[in-house]
């Protein structure tokens, strides 16, 4: 019985060893959705806040924007949350949200505290229009091209190294083909 | 010709590697002394070998040969010559060639210094040592070579990543493999210990100096990796815990354990199976990290190489050396003798709760990391781990740890008085109230949290120090008995105390910048005032320029307070030409006590003239760093102690041989 103690470490480390040999095969920056390229679902969204605007598919088209899906209760939004500041601010890039299941003061509360980076904000509070993007978690972002075209996706916090090497990258490539 | 040369240096390598990997072996299982003996000249020949082809690669990157593909690939003629060196290993190839030859290095130290060792334990250790060499030649020789040429040579090369044009990460991979690295040498000695079948106080006293400088480098390589991400990533976080931080991080945390489970084995005979599996593991999560981060299985900022060729290869290497050390443990480790026995409450105790608290720790931060690896492995979908998890399990773990830290080293060994030791740390609790109070008073109403890292902080600082004034007799006997006290003490007893004082500093730091930072976003046009934290921020103006590789369009600012002048900021932006990249270069300016950081955003479309400016106050964030320099010059000066260079078993030989008797 002893012995088992000694051989433990062995097993678990074969145990490991398996799951990097299906690592391997594998890559994690790649993020399925069945909606990558196509168009965002038809719906339509009250504001949340009430001099703001709602969220529909129709106005996620005409330029490269982002949607991000948050909620006041999620922490990982907390996290996000300065880095959506900063690519709203400083970037100028046009970020709009869906409020994910969510009391509207709470949200309310939550944008006064860290600031607001949305040029919109739809209220989904039971949630159905998440189902239709395909939303199994929250936070989530997706990048939107200028034909309202779902070109990329990031589940979880969005990190500042995301946002260095593909969303910036991505905005900017899609943009110049709108221009050229 | 010279690239050839270094090319053909690292084959032979390889072949002294495979020599020094058996020969010696096959010699200290049939006792025959010439056999072991081949390991000395191999292990310094290895080291000379590898040392030409790493200084065969770094000519090429000095004369700019654009006609080595490595060389084209990483580096520009423009490059100022630091980065050009710096390029050497700021790539796959170069940076396992640096792995290597820190490799070869320790096995040539222990070649060189290891006189004390038993012939037998040295040959072995030596040939472990070897067994991993010959695994990495093989990896680069075959996956990785660094010295492939290119024909037609381009006329000028594509420069390295900007990101890691800098001195602070210059640096940083040169440490941080010596920490890393240095883990084989608790892993050779482990695993030559269980061929061997002993384990005694005497291997734990020649352990402890390699797991010693291995610490200390790794800490010294983190900090700088922590400080490069602070002040060149431009968004004032010091620790993202990304996974190749992770992967640097959790062999720092199971290191720690092991130097401290080691001294046990040394003091007391005990924990011998446990701090042998803590030596191969420690040495494996090095491996994990060196496959984490080459394979590209997680991706992050720091992942400068991804190749699933070499991952499989890499994975193959981890699999074989651990599962290898892991079975001969399972083999030999069960019949290793218990050694002392000891109450809860007692040194001993208190260094297994270090034990438990780190190595707990570790799992959490493994797990973490690779979580997201389990589930997509097994088709459960995809997600990602971040700071909060990190955040909810690692700190809970931490306060114990740093509460017992001041404790133990008051306790004695097999029973202790816990009673005492508290009460002797009475002068310890009312400093640490008052740091608290101080804290108070400063930052009304800052949370909660923020006050026990403050208080935990203070406890670790003066309780480390407590504990050399109580084992010196300071006050307590005349100033000359105390400093004659002093003198006497062991530098381990020194490197314990200031390396415990220095964690407190670095807890100090990073409580004050998780607690008290303060943030201003803001367009700002020159001429513009901002304010934060009571100082007065003006913005003056931005001009462009080149400099060597790069466009750098600077900003002026001047910082006041009250009006008073203090000091001129230049926050920049930088545009690498060469390889289509922008870096952003934060101005800081620091008192020691708090920094004030100032970066310089992107010009605002329509041009009305504005830039998009960072401000952030970050008290007490400088203490991180000073904290963990503190830590790494308690590891040094606990190696300097006499009794790692004088080693009492060669010692004791010599008392009862005192000349060399003919051989029968």
């Amino acid at each position: 019985m002893r012995r088992l103690i000694y051989i433990l470490p062995l097993g678990l480390f074969v145990v490991l060893a398996g799951y990097f040999a299906v690592g391997l095969t594998r890559d994690p920056s790649v993020v399925p959705s069945a909606l990558i390229d196509k168009p965002v679902p038809e719906f339509t969204l009250p504001p949340l806040l009430k001099d703001g605007q709602g969220l529909a598919s129709a106005e996620l088209k005409g330029k490269v924007q982002l949607v991000n899906v948050f909620a006041s209760w999620c922490v990982p939004c907390r996290v996000e949350h300065p880095v959506l500041m900063r690519l709203a601010k400083e970037q100028g890039v046009t970020v709009k949200a869906i409020n994910y299941k969510d009391k509207p003061e709470d949200a309310i509360r939550w944008l006064n505290q860290g600031g607001n980076p949305y040029a919109a904000i739809g209220a989904d509070q039971d949630g159905r229009v998440s189902i239709d993007w395909g939303v199994y978690g929250v936070p989530e972002t997706y990048v939107i091209d200028a034909e309202g075209r779902i070109r990329y996706k990031v589940v979880g916090p969005v990190m500042p190294d995301e946002v260095e090497r593909h969303i910036l990258p991505l905005i900017k490539s899609l943009q110049g083909d709108l221009q050229g | 010709m010279i690239p050839e040369l270094g090319h053909y240096a690292l084959v032979l390598a390889l072949f002294l590697a495979l020599v020094q990997a058996t020969l010696p072996l096959i010699g200290a299982a049939r006792g025959d002394i010439a056999w072991m003996d081949v390991a000395k000249p191999a292990a310094i020949g290895q080291f000379t070998m590898i040392l030409v082809s790493f200084l065969a690669l770094t000519y090429a990157y000095v004369v700019s040969d654009f006609s080595v593909l490595n060389v084209v690939q990483n580096s520009h003629s423009m490059k100022p010559m630091l980065y050009k060196v710096a390029g050497v290993w700021g790539n796959h190839e170069g940076s396992m060639l640096l792995w290597v030859l820190i490799l070869a290095m320790f096995g040539g130290a222990v070649a060189l210094f290891g006189h004390n060792l038993p012939p037998t334990l040295k040959a072995r250790v030596l040939s472990v040592q070897a067994m991993i060499g010959v695994a990495f030649l093989l990896f680069i020789i075959a996956t990785s070579n660094p010295f492939i040429r290119v024909d037609p040579a381009p006329l000028d090369g594509t420069d390295l990543n900007p990101l890691l044009q800098d001195p602070g990460l210059a640096f940083h991979p040169p440490f941080l493999y010596f920490g890393y690295v240095g883990f084989s040498m608790a892993f050779s000695f482990a695993v030559a210990a269980l061929i061997e079948g002993r384990v005694d106080p005497a291997w734990a006293r020649w352990v402890r100096p390699w797991t010693l400088a291995a610490w200390s480098g790794l800490t010294m390589g983190i900090a700088l990796g922590s400080w490069w991400a602070y002040y060149e990533l431009g968004w004032g976080g010091w620790w993202f815990w990304d996974p190749v931080e992770n992967a640097s991080f959790m062999p720092w945390l199971a290191g720690t354990a092991l130097l401290h489970s080691a001294i046990v084995v040394e003091k007391r005979d005990a924990l011998k199976s446990w701090t042998i599996l803590l030596a191969i593991l420690t040495f494996t999560l090095s491996l994990i990290g060196t496959f984490l981060v080459r394979s590209g299985v997680l991706t992050s900022v720091h992942a400068f190489a991804v190749d699933p060729a070499r991952g499989v290869f890499i994975l193959a290497l981890l699999v074989i050396a651990t599962a290898g050390a892991l079975l001969l443990y399972a083999i030999r480790a069960p019949s290793m003798k218990m050694g002392g026995l000891f109450a809860p409450i007692s040194r001993e105790g208190a260094l297994v709760l270090n034990n438990l608290l780190l190595s707990t720790a570790t799992a959490t931060v493994f797990l973490g990391t690779l979580y997201p690896l389990f589930l997509d492995a097994i088709d459960a979908g995809k997600v990602s781990v971040g700071p909060p998890f990190f955040n909810a399990t690692f700190i809970p773990l931490m306060v114990p740890l740093i509460a017992a830290m001041s404790v133990g080293p008051l306790l004695a060994w097999k029973r202790a008085d816990l009673a005492g030791a508290l009460s002797r740390l009475k002068f310890a609790a009312v400093l640490t109230v008052i740091c608290v109070l101080g804290a108070l008073y400063a930052y009304q109403g800052g949370p909660v949290m923020a006050l026990l890292g403050v208080a935990l902080a203070a406890w670790a600082f003066f309780g480390a120090i407590i504990e050399l004034t109580d084992r010196i007799k300071l006050f307590r006997a005349p100033l000359a008995e105390s400093w004659r006290r002093a003198v006497g003490l062991p530098r381990s007893s020194w490197g314990m105390t200031i390396a415990h004082a220095g964690m407190g500093v670095a807890i100090a730091g990073m409580t004050g910048s998780a607690a008290w930072m303060t943030e201003r976003i803001q367009v700002m046009r020159p001429g513009d005032t901002a304010q934060i934290a009571g100082y007065e921020l003006r913005f003056d103006q931005v001009e462009e320029r080149p400099i060597a590789n790069y466009q750098a369009k600077t900003g002026t600012f001047t910082l006041s307070r009250n009006g008073e002048f203090l000091a001129t900021l230049h926050p920049e932006e930088r545009w690498f030409p060469v390889s289509r990249m922008s870096t952003t270069e934060a101005a800081i300016r620091t008192n020691w006590v708090s920094d004030l950081y100032v970066v310089l955003g992107q010009e605002q479309q329509g041009g009305t003239g504005g830039y998009a400016t960072r401000l952030y106050h970050h008290p007490l964030v400088p203490w991180i760093w000073i904290g963990c320099v503190i830590m790494m010059i308690g590891g040094c000066v606990s190696l300097s102690d006499r009794r790692f260079r004088i080693g009492v078993p060669a010692r004791a030989k010599r008392d009862r041989q005192p000349t060399p008797q003919p051989a029968e």
